[in-house]
């Protein structure tokens, strides 16, 4: 009798074959009285862990003992390619992606400084990170489904967010889709296939899985539906938020074809890893949830491009699975405008790591290497993007407000009885104090306010 | 949640109600009776409510299949005789079968449902479509709001409502605002259906009595539906997962297998955010939902035969947004108001109700008494306490009389 195995994977697959019912319960379903312990068997046999052998050394596993998960990188901090199972796309696509990094980088300092003289309330920037959003963005198709956290422009941009669809949002004038309604840079694109941003952490994370088993159902019901996957991005701050857990669990459990991205970038506004976590990076996790996991390095575009290609065919491997992707990064950007982050890090570690590797130069060294770009390049392309963003945001900022109708639009399918009776009582006020309110920003003044 | 799925099992409950249903016919049972389901000997007004008497439902096919709601098609058709989880389990699998897009999970819902409201989907609609999910509320509601914004229609279970609270975030934060945040995107979330056991079931104590209906009805966004009885758990039910605002749905389990009623077996819906007057009246209105409704009957029936009066009886059945219009009218025809629920008293459906009342400068003019609240005390369930907590007949007896005298 073989007792080395008794309960392989295999095995227990045979024994609870036996035990289904004729219906279609599969897979969802353990008996666990299918499994039993065998007498000399080699490791145990409990319904909670397969394959695990007996010991007689008492250890108790330790993080120390394992080593950390190794950084995937295909291009040098120089611009070479390392890896040469890697062929980087043709320079007209590399040198789209080096213009939408640049651009998001140009579009957040001005649009920070602006901020600072009060012509927006809020924004944020991603400096430092816009390698991770837009290779893997790049490596998405465009039906694909995106879930955001805040700080992935370079997404919106890669995908085909205009600069227009940029300010509007920013400025929350009538053409923003958000209607005003949020604070700027939660963008979101029904077209682009991009859910709207919330504030709250991790909330995207359990949608990305939900929404994923949704895309998977739809291609069981109809084949012609081509194969799609949710992209799911956070930050190593937002993954210790409790649905960060409840995602990758419950899309490993549903066989989920989604992929978790996290930007690790070393802090979540003041706190750094070592108070965010003590385990080896987010990475190490995913194992724990029975995922497949990767680490990258987040200033190698070609390397973040590279894991997210492979990563979407593996999340469309045996009809759906889930894929963790942590890319490593260094936040250079204050987290927002309402923080200065030298109040907890050194200005000399910033300038090092801006200075020392960054995603844009590193993409820049390799296209001066292949002849595709240089220094006068550099500087048109540089002014370009400047004068076109200028010119979106002053645009954007002379277009009226969206109605104050629209306030009360959208909480519910249909205006309720008690919603109108409000627009109503804002109506009044509004005309009985018309010194106390300017409206005159808003479209259609007070008069959008009638039934 | 496991500790509840053990105190919970089907035959326990199956036992306790044995008891009281014995009770209620008169039969002794030999089994020493249990403190949570009998009465003092000489209760007048605290006695069980009767359910297989009551004309709160519908005994007869024909009452049933009277209800003016009901579509021609399902008035001409035929009924089944159910219990409230019989009802909601046919609702599901009627949702199930019409749109391949209708998703059922949550916790032990694949074989069956610690409740028995899931038996056989599974079975019928393939483990795709029905599922269990791990331990994690956050995860199943934070999971049915993404399926809802990709197109499903995504009927997410929350063992006991009680249990809520791990996935408050998603439903206020996401769930509610899913439609307002994304604007002339145009997305939204109205595929989602949350159902959740919920209310006193005699020994549920803590964390398996609660009714937190008043805390979703602060929130802009959703639809908070309880039903009374089997016809309407399957109509509003139906609703709630067609409608396209996401739905709260409260399921008083207590009624589980209490409530038995002639169901039509077609396919119907209800509308939502519309009361049902239960019985006309001209001196008083008692507006409730869910399980008092039956309590207040009792006390109707005693109230009205003692004091001479004449009780108007309204059911909310959505408690947000609400039927304030129906209910305005009947208060301006009585002039006196009562609002009978079991959650806590404090910032209830009741103070929203009393207050609109007295807003309403019409119906205020006609107030001959001040609205008065029958409801939990602003205490937690305990477990050897549950009786004196919820809204009795007694209590509910009280209040009428001492509006009428006012």
């Amino acid at each position: 009798m073989k007792t080395s195995l008794p309960c392989s994977r295999q095995a227990h697959r045979n024994a609870l074959s036996v035990f289904l019912p004729r219906s279609t319960i599969k897979n969802t379903q353990r008996w666990s009285s299918s499994l039993s312990q065998k007498a000399g068997a080699a490791g145990i046999c409990f319904p909670g862990a397969l394959d695990s052998k007996f010991t007689s050394a008492l250890k108790f596993e330790h993080p120390s003992t394992h080593p950390a998960i190794r950084t995937y990188r295909c291009t040098s901090p120089d611009g070479d390619i390392i890896d040469p199972s890697v062929i980087p796309p043709p320079d007209s696509l590399a040198l789209k992606l080096y213009e939408n990094m640049l651009a998001v980088s140009i579009m957040d300092v001005i649009m920070f400084e602006a901020q600072r003289q009060g012509r927006l309330s809020f924004y944020m920037t991603s400096q430092g990170e816009e390698g991770t959003c837009v290779g893997s963005a790049s490596a998405l198709e465009k039906e694909d489904v995106i879930f955001l956290q805040y700080r992935e422009s370079g997404v919106f941009m890669e995908r085909g967010f205009t600069l227009e669809d940029f300010m509007s949002q920013l400025v929350a004038n009538k053409n923003d889709p958000g209607r005003g309604r949020n604070m700027p840079v939660h963008y979101g694109s029904k077209a682009l296939n991009i859910h709207t941003i919330s504030s709250p952490l991790a909330t995207q994370i359990p949608q990305a899985a939900g929404a994923a088993y949704a895309l998977k159902m739809q291609r069981r019901q109809n084949p012609e539906t081509p194969p799609r996957v949710v992209a799911c991005y956070f930050g190593e701050g937002a993954a210790s938020e409790g649905d960060f857990h409840a995602a990758l669990n419950i899309a490993a459990t549903r066989s989920c074809p989604v992929i978790f991205i996290c930007r690790n970038n070393g802090y979540a506004i003041s706190t750094p890893t070592l108070e965010q976590y003590r385990g080896d990076g987010i990475a190490s996790r995913g194992i724990g949830y029975g995922i497949d996991t990767i680490r990258v390095d987040g200033n190698d575009i070609w390397a973040v491009r590279e894991v997210t290609k492979k990563a979407r065919e593996l999340a469309l491997t045996d009809g759906g699975r889930p894929v963790l992707i942590e890319a490593m990064s260094y936040r250079i950007s204050h987290h927002s405008t309402s923080d200065d982050s030298f109040a907890y890090r050194a200005r000399v570690e910033v300038e090092d790591w801006k200075r020392r590797d960054n995603p844009i130069t590193r993409l820049r060294k390799y296209l001066e290497k292949k002849g595709a770009w240089d220094d006068e390049k550099e500087a048109k392309a540089r002014s370009r993007i400047r004068g076109e963003v200028l010119k979106a945001f002053s645009e954007a900022e002379k277009e009226k407000k969206p109605s104050l109708r629209t306030m009360f639009e959208d909480v519910y399918e249909e205006l309720t009885p008690e919603l109108r009776a409000q627009m109503n009582e804002l109506k009044e006020v509004l005309h009985k104090y018309p010194q106390e309110y300017d409206i005159t920003e808003f479209e259609g003044g007070r008069e959008s306010l009638n039934k | 949640m496991r500790i509840t799925h053990r105190a919970f099992s089907p035959s326990k409950a199956i036992a306790s109600l044995t008891n009281r249903i014995a009770h209620n016919v008169g039969i002794q049972t030999s089994q020493t009776s249990r403190l949570y389901s009998t009465h003092p000997p000489n209760a007048r007004l605290n006695v069980p409510v009767d359910y297989s008497t009551t004309p709160l439902l519908a005994h007869r096919v024909q009452s049933a299949l009277d209800n003016p709601e009901l579509p021609p098609e399902v008035r001409n058709g035929t009924t089944q005789q159910m219990n409230l989880f019989q009802s909601i389990n046919d609702a599901l699998s009627l949702a199930l079968a019409a749109d391949d897009n209708v998703l059922l999970f949550g916790e032990d819902v694949a074989f069956g449902g610690v409740f028995r409201c899931s038996m056989g989907l599974a079975e019928k609609y393939g483990a795709d479509r029905v599922f269990n999910t791990p331990l994690t509320e956050q995860g199943i509601v934070g999971f049915a709001i993404g399926a809802a914004a990709e197109g499903a229609k995504a009927v997410a279970e929350i063992q006991f409502a009680d249990y809520v609270y791990p996935a408050f975030d998603q439903l206020v934060n996401e769930a509610a605002k899913f439609r307002y945040k994304d604007g002339g995107n145009g997305r939204h979330v109205g595929g989602l259906t949350v159902r959740m056991p919920c209310g006193g079931v005699g020994h549920g104590a803590l964390y398996h009595s609660q009714s937190p209906e008043s805390l979703f009805t602060h929130i802009p966004g959703l639809r908070v539906i309880m039903p009374r009885s089997p016809i309407q758990a399957k109509g509003l039910l139906l609703s709630a997962i067609a409608s396209n605002d996401p739905c709260v749905f409260m399921e008083p389990k207590a009624l589980y297998r209490a409530a038995v009623e002639q169901v039509p077996t077609g396919s119907y819906t209800l509308p939502l955010s519309k009361a049902e007057v239960l019985k006309e009246g001209s001196d008083l209105t008692i507006i409730s939902y869910g399980h008092p409704l039956y309590t207040c009957y009792s006390a109707i029936e005693k109230a009205e035969k003692d004091f001479g009066i004449n009780i108007e009886l309204i059911d909310l059945r959505t408690v947000y947004p609400w039927d304030k219009e129906c209910v305005l009218q009947s208060v301006r025809k009585t002039g006196r108001c009562l609002v009978v629920h079991e959650s806590m008293v404090n910032a209830g459906i009741g103070a929203e109700v009393a207050a609109s009342i007295q807003e309403d400068k019409d119906t205020f003019l006609r107030l001959e008494a001040p609205v008065m609240r029958v409801a939990g005390w602003s205490t937690h369930m305990p477990l050897m306490f549950e009786r004196f907590n919820i809204p009795d007949i007694a209590r509910v007896y009280d209040t009428i009389k001492r509006a009428v005298e006012y």
